[in-house]
């Protein structure tokens, strides 16, 4: 075995989700991202849950999200409008943590 | 208590909720423990030290029956730039007899292990149980909400962690703020435990825990490291909103950070088994809500943002656990449910955790010093190249010497500004 920089996908691939998929636990408004200048969840969400797509618009994507908080404390726009954790049995299992 | 009605339900699992359930049923009282997480810990990330004197508060010798890892006998402050590093390591066999003073942990196991120690005592015990809203009748809190359910109790206790979402929906404190908390990444690796004795010259059960600086491209944080039994927990913690504030993402921070030589040398070998990310409270004793409780509502541990950083001594578990013990002690005492809020804030007191918040209380000012998490690790290591450094060169005399590199990392201005400002807040 041996120690490597991971990069996010292997990261992620590291823990266990069970993916809520008709169900996101966090709303986020494009719209108000679009007009977002700073755009710290680009850099702070552990999970790279935050990418910039091709057209330059900041796209959201819950399935890897480790419930930790980060977007909603750091969100200076409001463009997350509804932070809650997924529904019982969904989201991240932490298990050596 | 009728029937349907609980002494209290205890939201979250961790180490404050299972504490406050624990001594709760104890008592005989009637308490539902509900945690969101499949089992209890499956939701928590935590850097992993507990200080053990919290579950000998909650009941002498309860810390040998937990899971816990190896007992922290070596302390070690890690200067980096990104190099090299200058490591101080503080070995304190005394750490480590009688009742060891620290261990470090797995939440997983440990929160787990502490949910099981409250329902052998009697409490109700329910994982897979996310709590939606609260019930209020008349002013009171007087149960929660679950999905189509509702259950009932004299006392919610919500120890729902940092982003306390009861906390907010009981109208006891706004949202949380970025600059009020730190954002950790962790990676859990697992290597052989000879291999962690070894590389850290500790006997088998014995640990060291190193905090790190200069490993976040200065921004206020710090790197950590924690010896388990087989594995090795590493990450950092960032302050998120100046993190946000700067373009390089914290993964790849961290990334950095574990395959840095000094770093790596001693994780060479393990394997990365998971990733996880928290948030912890950061503001210490400023940080603290002023109230903490309403008519039938308590807010303990991360949720009531208790947790102290001194840069060397990082809590937030066993200040957990004693709050969850003094909402537990208000319960018990409270000859109705409206006294528990007054009851609470005396035991916080009694139990010295107020004073322990308060001994540390402006310690967060320091880490506003900008020049702490780069030029300061930088300057401590140019300093010791120059004075270990042999070429056969003609050396500069030392004091010449030591000057200039402090000079080129920092002016002496702002060295004797920063001096006074750390002088100032502790």
């Amino acid at each position: 075995m041996t120690i490597k920089r991971l990069s996010p996908e292997e990261l992620l691939g590291l823990d266990r989700f069970e993916v809520d998929e008709s169900n996101p636990h966090i709303i986020v408004d494009k719209a108000i991202c679009a007009t977002c200048k700073a755009r710290p969840c680009l850099v702070a969400c552990p999970a790279r849950c935050y990418r910039l797509n091709k057209e330059g618009e900041v796209n959201f994507e819950y399935a890897g999200c480790l419930e930790c908080g980060t977007c909603r404390v750091v969100c200076s726009d409001g463009g997350v409008t509804s932070w809650n954790y997924p529904r019982a049995s969904f989201g991240v299992s932490f298990r050596c943590s | 208590m009728s029937d349907d009605t609980f002494d209290a339900i205890v939201v979250g699992a961790g180490p404050a909720g299972s504490a406050c359930a624990y001594t709760l049923a104890k008592e005989g009282r009637s308490v539902l423990l509900l945690d969101r997480g499949n089992s209890a810990g499956a939701k928590n990330v935590s850097g992993g030290r507990l200080y053990t004197y919290a579950l000998e508060l909650v009941e002498p010798g309860l810390y040998e029956r937990a899971p816990l890892q190896r007992k922290i006998v070596r302390e070690q402050i890690m200067l980096m730039n990104d190099r090299g590093a200058t490591t101080v390591d503080y070995f304190d066999p005394g750490f480590g007899e009688a009742v060891p003073q620290s261990y470090s942990v797995i939440r997983a196991a440990l929160d787990e292990w502490f949910a099981g120690e409250a329902e052998a005592q009697g409490a109700m015990v329910a994982p897979g149980v996310v709590v939606d809203g609260l019930i209020e009748e008349n002013g009171r809190i007087v149960g929660i909400r679950t999905g189509e359910d509702e259950m009932r109790a004299d006392v919610v206790v919500a120890a729902d962690g940092v982003n306390s979402l009861l906390g907010q929906k009981a109208g006891l404190f706004p949202d949380v703020k970025a600059s009020a908390v730190g954002v950790g990444v962790k990676e859990t690796i697992e290597l052989p435990d000879e291999l962690i004795s070894a590389r850290f010259g500790v006997k088998e059960g014995e640990g060291a825990a190193r905090v790190a600086i200069g490993c976040t491209e200065g921004i206020s944080g710090g790197g950590f490291l924690y010896t388990n039994k087989g594995s090795i927990s590493l990450g950092i913690v960032f302050n998120p909103e100046q993190a946000g504030r700067q373009t390089r993402h914290i993964q790849d921070i961290f990334q950095d950070y574990k395959m840095h030589p000094a770093i790596h040398a001693l994780i060479e070998g393990g394997t990365s088994v998971e990733y996880g990310a928290h948030l912890v409270p950061e503001k210490g004793y400023h940080g603290i809500p002023k109230q903490l409780s309403r008519d039938g509502f308590v807010v303990v541990g991360d949720a009531a943002q208790f947790g102290i950083n001194t840069g060397l001594i990082i809590r937030g578990m066993d200040l957990a656990i004693v709050s969850g013990l003094a909402a537990a002690k208000a319960i018990i005492a409270a000859k109705q449910p409206a006294d528990v809020g007054t009851l609470y804030r005396q035991q916080l007191e009694e139990l010295l955790l107020i004073a322990n918040q308060q001994a540390y209380q402006n310690f967060h000012g320091i880490f506003e010093i900008s020049r702490i998490f780069r030029e300061y690790p930088a300057l401590a290591n140019d300093a010791m190249q120059f004075l270990f450094r042999v070429d056969g060169k003609k050396p500069k005399p030392m004091l010449k010497g030591l000057l200039d590199i402090v000079k080129r990392n920092v002016s002496f201005g702002k060295l004797l500004g920063d001096g006074w400002k750390i002088y100032r807040h502790i």
